[in-house]
């Protein structure tokens, strides 16, 4: 919020008088208040491995990080050009692979690769999108330095956070809406269900039908895939309520079987399609990626894009970006060493204690270790692990990402944030001005996975 | 509309009815313990058997006690008829239906849920009995509230009104068969004080006790109040009144499906054995074989709307 001269950086400069005049005893009961509205709106999610945690919540902090309309500009052309070209990655890797023939990318790395589905060479989905939505990862790190951490072309999660905490934030402080001019990002249901109805296969005849897959109530984002299917006004659906009948994907309904045409599904590729993929998966739909081949249902985003989130693909995406679009990258990737190279190796294991090694294929903030803050044996352990399987692991520099605000008993005190806004594909691209900021809300910590004891705040981009 | 949500939401209603039911059946308990001599723990058997855990509960408790039988009643999650089971499990049914809900509803019934989930989580103290059940009747009416002023009156509603009424039918045929055959004694000693309590109470566990007086006069007759909880249409927890609700609400059912199922026939059927039914025919007949038939009807036709309109959870 401040610069060293300890004055409000301009986008601030509203919020900053606001705050100067605000009672502190008056905001910490807001905190209370805001907790009490997500408690009974119900935003919980689920951590895994807790037993008696089943529903939790996401702290949220009060005070809105803000976005000029200029850094916004910048950041949202990064983005387009970076989800184009993922598109045209993953319609290259599954057509012609011109990126292979072209030396670009090693043929292992894509064909061996488990996220790759053989299924769907050739195979072009409805308008020629396979990244429906999006939720790429930004990191800052100076005024104009922004860094893409990952790329979520899967199933980014988060949305309803973004809406909750701005739903919350117009409840509690209606009067900061009035002094700053901050964009819409309630708009983004409506937005999702036109960008998914556009997309319609085929064999839709009328009006598309749309629906939310869920893998049910347990889910630890349950909680968002009923609040997106509620907000868009179509069908939230569990892979038991489905059933490929006459070549194409039906629901039970209370009048019987009806057809949905387009799935967005918040299920992995693997468990799709029982009789494509895992054979055990009890949270798919037999037979859907025949239904889909014959070009009566989309599935969103499409099978197959889970390789963008690769992180050795990762490392390559400047690469790609410049190889698709004949431009260089807007937005610049984090350095990454791969660990299937023996010279990225060598460095990473000798320089551990500096850097942070991830899974290949992890998320969630799991699988991963940060040499500055991990112990000793942790590292070793880590290390160990590491030269085992060294393809297995992709490492990065830490970065001296930036800090905003956010609010404590004592005032307020600086903490590490990411910024995930969330992009809509269809025949244009659409990124909503905003998006979901996860704050590590330890202390010096750069973790920001709600899993792991981050917290979310809301996320303005003001109007020029 | 998924086979599921609409099992769902006619369950969620089922449970939420059943909630507020038990609460009420527990104040009549209470109000008849603090307002006749020489009550006694015994007097908890009855409520009990209106709620049909009486069984259920001898396996928990070995000895029969107001206070074991309250906290049965109100708080033990291993009785399924509780009201926190009840209302765990009408939350769960709309956690699970969340889309077919608005956010009124839905933040009306987590938010009881978690305000009861609090108040039973700890030891019941008898000073605390009057309010906590204000509580679940005030909890559960802001969950109709909200459902009445924001649902749209589509197939979601019907199918949410069709379960309160079958569980409604359902609680106010067995508090008075329960009533009728424990406690009502020859016919001609009607009107004596002993009646009076008991009628009283069964008027108090459908919170009927002010209305039956601006009906029938304020006297307590057998047949008037059997008459009131079966065939007064007027009355919201009568027999006929749950059954109006249900054959309408069965009735847009069949106009927006375009088709009559079974229970449109059964519902119909039972409808009209309340309109044109006499009190006194009732009586002749015997109100325990009516009441028992009741029963049994009434489960019959939620049977079949769980067939016709394929339920499944």
């Amino acid at each position: 919020m401040l610069t060293a001269e300890n004055l409000p950086r301009p986008p601030y400069k509203t919020y900053h008088e606001w705050y100067a005049s605000q009672d502190a005893a008056h905001l910490i009961r807001k905190t209370q208040d805001a907790e009490n509205i997500f408690r009974k709106t119900g935003i919980t999610f689920a951590v895994y491995g807790h037993a008696d945690s089943s529903e939790k919540l996401i702290p949220f902090d009060i005070i809105p990080r803000i976005i000029s309309a200029r850094e916004w500009r910048k950041l949202a052309q990064g983005i387009e050009q970076r989800v184009l070209a993922l598109n045209a990655f993953l319609d290259d890797i599954y057509h012609k692979q011109e990126i292979i023939k072209a030396g670009r990318i090693p043929r292992a790395l894509i064909e061996r690769n488990v996220t790759f589905l053989p299924e769907m060479i050739g195979f072009k989905p409805p308008g020629g999108v396979y990244t429906h939505i999006v939720g790429t990862d930004i990191v800052r790190t100076g005024e104009d330095q922004f860094y893409v951490l990952e790329d979520n072309a899967r199933t980014p999660s988060g949305v309803s956070y973004m809406l909750e905490n701005r739903e919350t934030m117009m409840q509690m402080f209606p009067e900061l809406f009035t002094l700053n001019k901050v964009q819409r990002v309630e708009d983004y249901p409506r937005l999702l269900r036109q960008s998914l109805a556009s997309l319609a296969p085929p064999g839709c005849k009328g009006r598309p039908r749309v629906a939310v897959l869920t893998p049910g109530i347990f889910n630890s984002a349950y909680y968002e895939h009923s609040f997106l299917a509620d907000q868009m006004g179509v069908e939230l659906v569990e892979g038991a309520d489905l059933r490929v009948i006459d070549g194409r994907v039906k629901m039970r309904t209370t009048r019987g079987y009806e057809a949905i045409d387009v799935l967005y599904r918040r299920v992995d590729d693997d468990f799709l399609d029982p009789m494509t993929f895992r054979a055990d998966s009890a949270l798919g739909i037999p037979g859907i990626m025949d239904v889909y081949r014959a070009g009566n249902i989309t599935i969103a985003n499409a099978p197959g894009t889970g390789i963008c989130d690769d992180k050795a693909i990762y490392s390559y995406m400047p690469e790609i970006v410049e190889f698709y679009t004949g431009r260089k990258a807007l937005l610049e990737n984090v350095p990454t060493w791969r660990c299937s190279e023996p010279d990225s190796l060598k460095y990473v294991l000798e320089h551990i204690e500096e850097l942070v090694v991830k899974e290949v294929h992890g998320s969630g903030g799991y699988g991963m270790l940060v040499g500055p803050t991990a112990s000793k044996k942790e590292r070793t352990d880590f290390a160990e692990k590491l030269a085992a399987r060294p393809d297995n692991y992709i490492a990065q520099p830490t970065l001296a990402l930036s800090t905003v605000p956010i609010f404590v008993n004592k005032g307020i005190a600086p903490r590490h944030v990411d910024l995930r806004p969330y992009v809509l594909v269809s025949d244009k691209v659409k990124i909503i001005p905003g998006g979901l900021t996860r704050v590590a809300l330890k202390q010096g910590s750069l973790v920001v996975n709600s899993s792991q004891g981050g917290g979310t705040k809301d996320t303005w981009v003001l109007e020029d | 509309m998924l086979g599921r949500t609409a099992n769902g939401l006619y369950w969620m209603f089922r449970y939420i009815e059943r909630a507020e039911n038990i609460a009420r059946l527990v104040d009549a308990g209470l109000r008849v313990s603090l307002t006749r001599a020489g009550s006694s723990d015994e007097d908890w058997h009855g409520v009990l058997e209106s709620a049909g855990v009486r069984e259920a509960y001898s396996e928990v408790h070995a000895e029969l006690t107001a206070a074991d039988a309250i906290d049965y009643l109100l708080r033990d999650t291993s009785n399924p008829s509780s009201v926190m089971s009840c209302i765990e499990f009408g939350r769960n049914n709309a956690r699970m239906v969340r889309t077919a809900l608005t956010r009124e509803t839905w933040e009306a019934t987590n938010e009881c849920w978690i305000d009861l989930k609090a108040r039973l989580s700890r030891k019941l103290k008898q000073t605390d009995l009057p309010e906590l059940i204000d509580v679940i009747k005030h909890r559960c009416g802001l969950i109709r509230g909200a459902f009445h002023g924001s649902m749209l009156r589509n197939d979601l509603y019907n199918f949410s009104r069709i379960g309160t009424f079958i569980e409604r039918a359902d609680n106010t045929s067995r508090i008075l068969d329960v009533k009728y055959y424990v406690l009502l004694p020859a016919i001609s000693q009607v009107g004596s004080k002993l009646d009076n309590y008991q009628w009283e109470s069964i008027l108090r566990s459908v919170s009927a006790h002010r209305s039956y007086g601006w009906v029938y006069d304020g006297e307590y007759q057998s047949a008037n109040i059997a008459d009131f909880l079966i065939l007064k249409v007027q009355m919201p927890r009568s027999l006929a009144y749950c059954y109006e609700k249900i054959v309408s609400n069965l009735g847009y059912l069949g106009e927006t499906y375009g088709e009559q199922v079974k229970a449109h026939e059964t519902a119909a059927a039972i409808h009209s054995t309340l309109k044109r039914g006499s009190i006194s025919d009732i009586m002749d007949h015997g109100l325990h074989e009516f009441l028992e038939d009741f029963v049994s009807r009434n489960n019959q036709l939620s049977a079949e709307i769980s067939e016709g309109y394929r339920f499944y959870q």
